[in-house]
């Protein structure tokens, strides 16, 4: 059984103008435990939406999305919560840390709503992406680099299944970039996460070995501004 | 540990509003407090203090004038009573003790009570305690112009054993109005945390035959302090025969119960006060409202990313909620520094007004009430920000989107 597997998943948002557009529409989709996969899709592609319901924070309209085994649509908002605290790690393209809080502790609260602060394992994370000795540092006086490196180390505080990962280096100039992508693909390795990482980079994608593109499996058709 | 790390990180980061809207629960605190105990003790302290007697005779008039004049040492002298209505009542079977006192003379606006040596001898002005003498002094000899000076008077006009002065006529001091005799202070009093403290003690008949006072009342006396035999029977017979019967004089009794009657005629007073103290209270809970709601826009981004990382929205909901409680709860530490400063100019103002020392570090039950209320008050405050965390939309936040 997979990892994850999508089947008839749709979503439609609701225009200013009052018209419906669906953004996606999966038909099916499926992704192997510890497998690694890049989804491509250019910008307005659905790839954000896509992950948000994934990761379940979006409720589709039809259709599942079943991750290690639980339905996620069966689930109370809570028991998504709780699943996403504790099987998926995310990724954002701006990083998303919490700026009042340092790294270790932005690393902790990654860790805090599943299976609970451990600051040993957040420490040998951090020192794992070569922030060992900017634990006490807030991310505004991380480079831009550093600071992805800490949003992968919070992404993997949660010992997750899998890991989605949104855009990662879409911040980054090309040498981050690579040292970016690379160490979330043997982070996610060596911890035994999968990886679903979308983004539109040809470059990013070119260092996979498995590429889907997102157009073959979201098979909407709307204005390319309909999607988000 | 999550939660409080997400309550701290918030404070921190909303340190300067944090701290604003915790003064304003730390003023609203202290002022509620300040006001309950100020009420509360100068209650029981107004109707508590009796100097060790249980009645008042004085001219014709109000019964509060009366005790205020005689027992507080406040306000005018309603009139004179005669030498022989003096003696009259020292002479009923009813009466244990008899102790006139006579006013009209001050020095530095601090009063000069004249009287008889039985004040410092017979009277216990609370139960158990007589008036005492600070080391190296003694009472007056009633047939010299010698005095004898309260701890309060004493300490702030810098007077002591060996010290002269002149005394000035009237109750409220005028440099011009200075009497020829010179007293010598041969005692302090020890401090009796009563109206005593702010008077100079003098001998009846010195105070009676001031110069300048009038001769033919110089055997009058301003008021007689009695202290009954067999307290409520004798009481009530003599307020038949003075009050009742007679129309000559006033007898004040019990003086409890005059003070007491005070108290309810001015009880709107406190009303106002406490309803005061209630609205200051209302406005920095609404304050809190007001500075965490302000900032719900800014943090929704960081909520939401805390919704992703898998916090519930009751933990949101809570952090909020908590969030407000602290800062009330901040406040509430720093309202005891408010209520030591405000209790400290009003333990003095009334202190040097009527003598009455407040203990304003006595436990009184606000000082356990009042916190929790206005703890409580803060963490319903921040039920609406709270809701509106709640309701965050997580996707809408986790900017940007492709």
């Amino acid at each position: 059984m997979p990892l994850l597997d999508i089947s008839q998943l749709k979503k439609t948002f609701i225009a200013p103008d009052g018209s419906k557009h669906t953004v996606i529409n999966v038909k099916n989709f499926s992704l192997a435990d510890r497998a690694q996969v890049a989804l491509a899709g250019e910008s307005g592609s659905g790839k954000t939406t896509l992950l948000h319901l994934i990761a379940g924070i979006l409720k589709p309209d039809s259709g599942s999305v079943i991750i290690a085994g639980q339905e996620m649509s069966a689930l109370s908002e809570s028991q998504r919560d709780r699943l996403r605290a504790t099987t998926i790690g995310y990724i954002f393209q701006t990083f998303n840390l919490l700026q009042g809080y340092t790294c270790l502790e932005n690393v902790l609260l990654g860790m805090s709503f599943g299976p609970g602060a451990d600051r040993t394992f957040a420490r040998e994370l951090l020192e794992r992406v070569g922030l060992g000795n900017h634990l006490k540092h807030f991310p505004r006086q991380l480079s831009t680099g550093q600071q992805q490196r800490a949003a992968v180390a919070r992404a993997l505080a949660n010992r997750p299944k899998l890991v989605l990962a949104d855009e990662p280096t879409g911040n980054l100039d090309h040498k981050n970039a690579t040292e970016a992508l690379s160490l979330i693909r043997t982070a996610c390795h060596e911890n035994g996460a999968a990886l679903l990482l979308v983004s539109h980079d040809r470059e990013v994608l070119a260092q996979f070995e498995t590429v889907q593109e997102l157009e073959r499996i979201n098979q909407t058709e709307m204005p390319e501004e309909g999607k988000t | 540990m999550t939660l409080w790390l997400i309550i701290l990180r918030s404070l921190r980061q909303h340190a300067l509003s944090t701290v604003i809207t915790a003064l304003s629960i730390a003023l609203a605190g202290g002022l509620l407090m300040s006001v309950w105990v100020v009420k509360e003790q100068s209650q029981a302290a107004f109707t508590g203090v009796n100097g060790g007697f249980d009645a008042v005779l004085g001219a014709r008039g109000s019964k509060l004038q009366l005790v205020l004049n005689s027992i507080f040492h406040l306000e005018n002298s309603p009139g004179n009573v005669t030498a022989a209505d003096y003696l009259d009542i020292k002479k009923n079977p009813g009466v244990a003790l008899a102790v006139p006192i006579a006013v009209g003379d001050n020095y530095h606006g601090y009063r000069l009570v004249g009287t008889i040596p039985e004040m410092f001898e017979q009277v216990e002005y609370a139960p158990g305690k007589h008036y005492e003498l600070e080391p190296g002094g003694r009472f007056f000899d009633p047939a010299r112009k010698e005095a004898v000076a309260g701890s309060f008077v004493a300490q702030k006009m810098g007077l002591k054993v060996g010290d002269t002065f002149h005394p000035y006529h009237g109750l409220i001091f005028n440099e011009k109005d200075q009497h020829a005799e010179t007293y010598v202070v041969v005692g302090v009093m020890k401090p009796s945390n009563t109206p005593s403290d702010r008077v100079i003690w003098i001998p009846l008949e010195g105070l009676q035959k001031m110069s300048g006072h009038d001769p033919n009342m110089a055997t009058e006396v301003s008021a007689v302090l009695v202290k009954l035999k067999g307290g409520g029977a004798a009481g009530f017979r003599m307020d038949m025969m003075y009050n009742r019967q007679g129309d000559r004089l006033t007898f004040a009794w019990p003086i409890a119960a005059t003070m007491t009657d005070l108290f309810s005629k001015i009880s709107w007073f406190d009303k106002v006060l406490a309803l005061v103290s209630y609205l200051v209270a209302l406005v920095a809970t609404a304050s809190i409202l007001a500075s965490i709601y302000n900032s719900m826009n800014e943090r929704r981004r960081e909520i939401a990313i805390l919704r992703a990382l898998g916090a519930r929205r009751r933990i949101i909901f809570g952090a909020i909620i908590l969030e407000a409680a602290a800062i009330s709860t901040l406040g509430m530490l720093a309202a005891f520094v408010f209520y030591w400063a405000i209790m400290t100019g009003a333990t003095a103002v009334i202190r040097a007004q009527t003598g009455i020392v407040l203990e304003p570090f006595q436990f009184n039950l606000v000082m356990l009430w009042a916190p929790a209320a206005l703890i409580a008050l803060g963490a319903v405050a921040g039920v609406v920000p709270a809701v509106k965390a709640y309701r965050t939309d997580v996707a809408g936040h986790l900017v940007p989107s492709s």
